[in-house]
């Protein structure tokens, strides 16, 4: 890229645009959360009372749904849900018995330090994959990365991770299986969080892994055969240059910039490989309150998750603009 | 060519035996994949059981199949049900144009913007236990890239002079749509779904594992994976890792079908990217 000014202004405009897009959107996603659980057999008030609301009598139960506000039309509820929200107060998490701000406070930072972790390892191994791959097309070593990529990505995240435990934990006893912090410890010093990320990092970065390697490899390998690489090597350029300064520089800006479209995908890893290692952090709070019908909670990571799709989007888009200017910032 | 043609064979052949397997093996082994054995429990793959044998003793390889069959059966239900929503829903905003276009397309934005196994989780999560609850939430999630491609490939159609035909011949736009139209899309359609089989495959073994998924009499390879946990922290590490290939194997086979059907019907889409 040259070295003018950033385009901050029309940057800016696109910025705007999209938040303004994005409350509707996000509130159209909340009015159909709580249409769903309203055409749903789920009962809040048996939710609420648990395994005591069995045996209950159904005046009981009527009571309890009406101190929850469960018996009136689902319009109003989401109505109200959503003037509470905007004051931030998401309500209470019925599996956690804790304010669903507060769950959601305490185990936000886990889950983007183990997904920012293995998303910068994906990055970084996947490039180097593809460009070995893409240097020599149809050879040996991209029979064996293509073949990798593919098996990785047809592999369940969840059995990758209970294999890796399996092997690193139990047969090598060398890394924890699982948690934040060794179990008695009170305090989460920085070395054991290390320790306890390598797996779960580890297993993130392979699931997100084939999309770059095969990225890079289609872009570099596409490059190798343009013009300007055919014109660096008549002038007699070293093998790496041509590769690393020119094939490279061209191949991977168009996937540095779909990076921000990838949220959704590196989400649907978080909650899989989050379970598997018993992570702390949001994702496997949404499979925990799945597991226990714990709507206020599930309807606040849903549009949590959803706001941070829409933010990578943006991102993607902000980039894409910037690497190139016919594209421009219109959408 | 060569290797292409091999791969393609290679697909072929796995996916041949894959549905074999499933259909024959039932009908044609007198074991039962239920009967327990206590005193044969946990035994690493041998002669006997070439699998090993889970925690209360069931033979696995004979349980893999099962759990594929019941995998396969999921996976290709839910993958149709999703492609017909999507294909409708393609085809419906195509040809009509205007508003049910622009809702139809607001809606496809919309689904997107939520993580695909987050909204399945909700669904299931809310509607459980069963199969249904399983299908609808794979079809929910996975109606959106069939309705895109259907509804591209209606818009490339309109313009044909054999659409302009038979609408000056007075032909209704229902007619068009449902007579000339659709037939016209089928095969992309039809690629779409196979390409999507293994993506619910995919889908419902994560609820399974999850333990949202299927009931577990009906035990899934992703049931059975989360039932084999106990036993591989105890170091059993078999009745984890059969299972996931059982996963990994057609899934790999059925992209390879997939992408030699989608050479042949887009001839110049130089992506070899078929997952």
């Amino acid at each position: 890229m040259n070295r003018k000014a950033l385009p901050w202004g029309p940057m800016a405009r696109m910025a705007g645009r999209r938040l303004l897009a994005a409350v509707p959107l996000l509130a159209v996603v909340t009015f159909g959360v709580f249409a769903l659980a309203a055409a749903s057999p789920f009962d809040p008030a048996k939710a609420y009372a648990g395994s005591a609301g069995l045996g209950a009598r159904r005046d009981v139960l009527d009571q309890l749904r009406a101190n929850l506000g469960a018996d009136e039309p689902f319009v109003t509820r989401w109505w109200d849900w959503l003037g509470a929200a905007l004051t931030g107060d998401l309500g209470e998490s019925t599996a956690l018995r804790q304010p669903v701000s507060h769950v959601i406070g305490e185990r936000v930072g886990w889950s983007v330090l183990l997904c920012g972790v293995a998303f910068v390892v994906a990055v970084s191994v996947g490039t180097v994959l593809g460009v070995l791959a893409a240097r020599r097309r149809g050879g040996w070593l991209d029979r064996a990365v293509t073949g990798l990529a593919y098996t990785l990505e047809a592999a369940p995240p969840f059995w990758l991770g209970l294999l890796a435990v399996w092997f690193f934990s139990v047969e090598l006893g060398v890394l924890p299986a699982g948690g934040l912090t060794d179990t008695g410890a009170d305090v989460a010093t920085a070395g054991q969080v290390a320790s306890h990320l390598v797996l779960p990092a580890a297993v993130l970065a392979a699931t997100q892994l084939p999309w770059f390697v095969l990225y890079v490899r289609q872009g570099v390998g596409d490059a190798l055969a343009e013009d300007p690489v055919r014109g660096a090597r008549a002038r007699g350029l070293r093998e790496r240059t041509v590769l690393l300064g020119h094939a490279l520089r061209s191949g991977l800006l168009p996937v540095l910039t779909l990076i921000g479209s990838r949220v959704p995908e590196l989400i649907t890893g978080a909650l899989l490989v989050e379970t598997v290692f018993s992570w702390p952090g949001i994702a496997s709070a949404t499979v925990e309150a799945a597991t226990k019908v714990d709507f206020p909670l599930l309807a606040a990571l849903t549009v949590l998750a959803t706001a941070a799709v829409l933010v990578g989007n943006l991102l993607a888009d902000l980039l894409y603009g910037l690497v190139d200017p016919r594209i421009g910032f219109d959408g | 060519m060569g290797s292409r043609t091999r791969a393609l064979r290679v697909s072929a052949g796995v996916m041949a035996a894959v549905v074999l397997a499933v259909l024959v093996v039932p009908l044609a082994v007198p074991l039962d994949e239920q009967a327990v054995d206590l005193g044969a429990k946990l035994l690493p793959p041998g002669a006997a059981h070439p699998f090993g044998t889970d925690e209360v003793g069931r033979d696995l390889l004979l349980r893999c199949v099962y759990g594929l069959r019941v995998s396969l059966l999921v996976g290709v239900v839910a993958a149709l049900v999703a492609t017909v929503v999507g294909t409708a829903a393609g085809a419906l905003a195509g040809a009509f144009g205007g508003w049910p276009d622009r809702l139809l397309m607001r809606l496809v934005d919309l689904f997107s913007a939520v993580p695909h196994l987050l909204l399945g989780i909700f669904v299931v999560a809310l509607f459980r236990p069963g199969i249904w609850p399983v299908v609808a939430s794979v079809a929910v999630t996975h109606w959106l890239s069939t309705a895109r491609v259907v509804r591209a490939e209606v818009l490339s159609l309109r313009s044909r002079p054999y659409i302009d035909a038979a609408v000056s011949g007075g032909a209704s736009r229902w007619r068009v749509t449902v007579r000339h139209l659709l037939p016209a899309v089928l095969p992309q359609a039809g690629l779409a779904a196979v390409l999507m089989v293994p993506h619910a495959i995919w889908h419902e073994s994560a609820l399974s594992f999850l333990g949202l998924g299927l009931p577990t009499h009906r035990a899934s390879l992703g049931n059975m994976v989360n039932s084999a946990r106990g036993s591989l922290l105890a170091g059993d590490w078999w009745p984890t890792l059969f299972p996931g290939l059982f996963i990994i194997v057609p899934t790999l086979a059925l992209a390879g079908l997939a992408g030699a059907w989608r050479a042949r019907l887009n001839p110049r889409h130089r992506s070899e990217l078929t997952l």
